[in-house]
């Protein structure tokens, strides 16, 4: 029954928090100096196409009258049209998921798989030179633009080495192999800031517990090494490490917009790219929303975990 | 969210690292050290580029097109016989500055705002939910959008990575302002009335320093990177500036043939992110060693 209060109440918190986004949201094309009819129409339109936007978009009534036309519109699942080529955001954003999905399943897969052993090693071992090397790792994965490790990439594996295509995107029902194969750089350049942010704070959560009494006692009674690390450090030390990979995927998504370009995937981030360079405002507003609202729900579901994963939090 | 202050652990947990033993001494420190090297010989670079002898970052020369390394061209030219190493270090002074110039606006906007939460009770729930929408919209996405609204310029620009980055420095500083007001002497000071705003600056404030000096550092990092994000993109500093970001975007084309327009400028960018990491990191050990708990 507890539990039930605490998604119910979790669910209600998640409200303010969209609220605020899609309040930002509606405010940025107004709160913009200038006209922003004239500021969507761009530097060669008529006044006629400035009237025919201002129309569209409902920007010729009262502030709070169009927010609520807006986001009544929103409730309805409709995020507006675009201005350039008059088909519904929504649709376009459906037509754009694909690649992107992928790619965020594939990185994320990857990237937890890679991570947390180097983490939990890197603890184990720690003050070693395999400690080290995976906090140098961290340190520079940190560093390291995620499209100039795209382009090192390329210039290494597809065009010194030519072991995998350049760029592009195929699809998954054209066959398996085609689609991973062409994922495997994309997927390699996006994981290595979410490994690196995994693999320290797994190695930091691992130390922790591995500080602790249970520890000693566990090993006192001759518990073996492997049996320690996964079954009794790994798991206590699980939750901070879940959160992280929540709290990531905001890094993860302003790095799909960048891998996209660099490896010419036809996902959202190239749509939010192509839009911004169109200046086609009602697709940016629709990708904002969708982003925040899949982080917002994934931490919600993360958090949700938490009680699934350790017995010891009661909220 | 609250859940995710409360549960995150130390980043360096579990015995004393090496590097306890220089707390008190930041410059002992070997990432200190590095960080400081690195970033003060490339402030001297940019800020004395001008008179260092190098070609024109901006003179077209079509005859030396994309023109290998050379004694008249250290680095080579790019597409349009520009001598790439002049550009390269003229981009520095643009990270630099979006770099100084972001971490001290999030911080100076963030700690009034933390202070206020902190202190103001009936405004805190107000201020943290809107900060939680804030911190809900990824970073880059907020700030190409609004650079797409705005017309990009460097003011815009920097605006547009600051705003993303508030969030992260008033949560810091409430966090702050929270424990220390529960402290004896902050207790005491009230209860001999002293007035809240010597309470703020005198108690309160210094204890932020240490924790902003470290989280600046994040911050200007993090800057650097997204400038050079956005002027990759094609939404960030106008194409004819010289930036790091704009300079790659225009070798993006050649790449397969003159792959070094890419890969000088990225390189020098990594490693500039690199050096005030380590700088970053090193301040958090030495000076900061609360820091840890909060990451």
């Amino acid at each position: 029954m507890r539990l039930y209060a605490f998604i119910a109440k979790r669910l209600l918190a998640t409200i303010p928090v969209m609220g605020v986004v899609a309040v930002v949201v509606f405010l940025m094309l107004r709160l913009a100096p200038g006209d922003p009819a004239a500021v969507l129409a761009g530097d060669v339109a008529s006044p006629e196409d400035v009237k025919r936007i201002r129309i569209a978009l409902g920007l010729n009534q009262p502030i709070h009258t169009q927010f609520v036309i807006w986001i009544g519109r929103l409730f309805r699942g409709d995020l507006g049209t675009s201005i350039i080529s008059n088909v519904p955001v929504t649709q376009m954003i459906q037509q754009r998921l694909e690649p992107t999905l992928a790619l965020a399943t594939t990185t994320i897969l990857f990237a937890v798989v890679v991570a947390v052993p180097l983490g939990v090693l890197a603890a184990w071992w720690q003050g070693t030179w395999v400690d080290r090397a995976v906090m140098a790792f961290s340190v520079i994965g940190f560093s390291v633009p995620v499209f100039v490790l795209g382009y090192l990439y390329i210039f290494s594996f597809a065009i010194n080495l030519r072991w995998l295509p350049v760029q592009g995107y195929v699809s998954v029902s054209q066959g398996l192999g085609p689609f991973l194969h062409r994922l495997i750089l994309p997927t390699l350049t996006l994981s290595v800031l979410y490994i690196a942010l995994i693999a320290r704070i797994t190695r930091a959560s691992v130390l922790e517990v591995l500080g602790e009494d249970y520890i000693r006692t566990a090993q006192a009674k001759g518990v073996r090494n492997r049996r320690l690390l996964i079954r009794h450090a790994l798991a206590n030390a699980a939750v901070p490490i879940v959160t992280v990979i929540g709290l990531g995927i905001a890094l993860l998504i302003g790095g799909v917009v960048v891998t996209e370009s660099v490896f010419n995937l036809p996902g959202l981030g190239r749509l939010t790219v192509d839009a911004v360079l169109a200046r086609d405002y009602p697709i940016i507003q629709g990708l904002i929303l969708i982003f925040s609202g899949v982080y917002v729900l994934l931490n919600l579901v993360i958090d949700i975990t938490y009680t699934l994963l350790d017995p010891r939090i009661r909220y | 969210m609250s859940v995710i202050v409360r549960t995150l652990p130390g980043a360096e947990a579990g015995p004393a690292p090496p590097s306890a033993l220089v707390r008190g001494r930041p410059l002992r420190h070997p990432g200190v050290l590095f960080g400081t090297v690195v970033l003060t010989v490339l402030t001297a670079m940019a800020v004395l580029a001008p008179w260092l002898g190098m070609a024109d970052p901006l003179v077209l020369d079509p005859v030396q097109r994309l023109r290998a390394p050379s004694a008249a061209h250290w680095l080579g030219t790019d597409q349009v016989g520009r001598d790439l190493y002049s550009r390269i270090v003229h981009g520095a002074r643009i990270s630099l500055i979006v770099g100084i110039t972001v971490a001290t606006l999030a911080i100076a906007i963030g700690l009034l705002i933390g202070l206020v939460a902190g202190y103001v009770r009936w405004l805190d729930a107000i201020i943290m939910r809107v900060m939680d929408g804030l911190m809900a919209i990824p970073a880059i996405l907020l700030a190409i959008a609004l650079i797409a609204l705005t017309g990009a310029s460097l003011l815009t620009v920097v605006v547009a990575i600051t705003i993303p980055d508030i969030p992260r420095v008033v949560r810091l500083v409430r966090s702050v302002v929270l424990t220390i007001r529960e402290e004896p002497y902050v207790q005491a000071a009230i209860a001999v009335g002293t007035r809240l705003p010597s309470i703020l600056v005198k108690h309160v404030l210094p204890n932020t320093i240490a924790p902003l000096i470290v989280q600046g550092t994040y911050v200007a990092a993090s800057a650097i990177l997204a400038e050079a994000i956005l002027s990759f993109l094609g939404a960030g500093i106008p194409p004819e500036t010289p930036t790091w970001g704009n300079i790659m975007a225009e070798g993006r084309i050649y790449f397969s043939v003159v792959p070094r327009i890419i890969l000088y400028p990225g390189i020098c960018l990594a490693f500039t992110v690199l050096a005030v990491n380590v700088l970053g990191d090193g301040l958090r050990d030495t000076i900061d060693p609360r820091m840890t708990k909060r990451v």
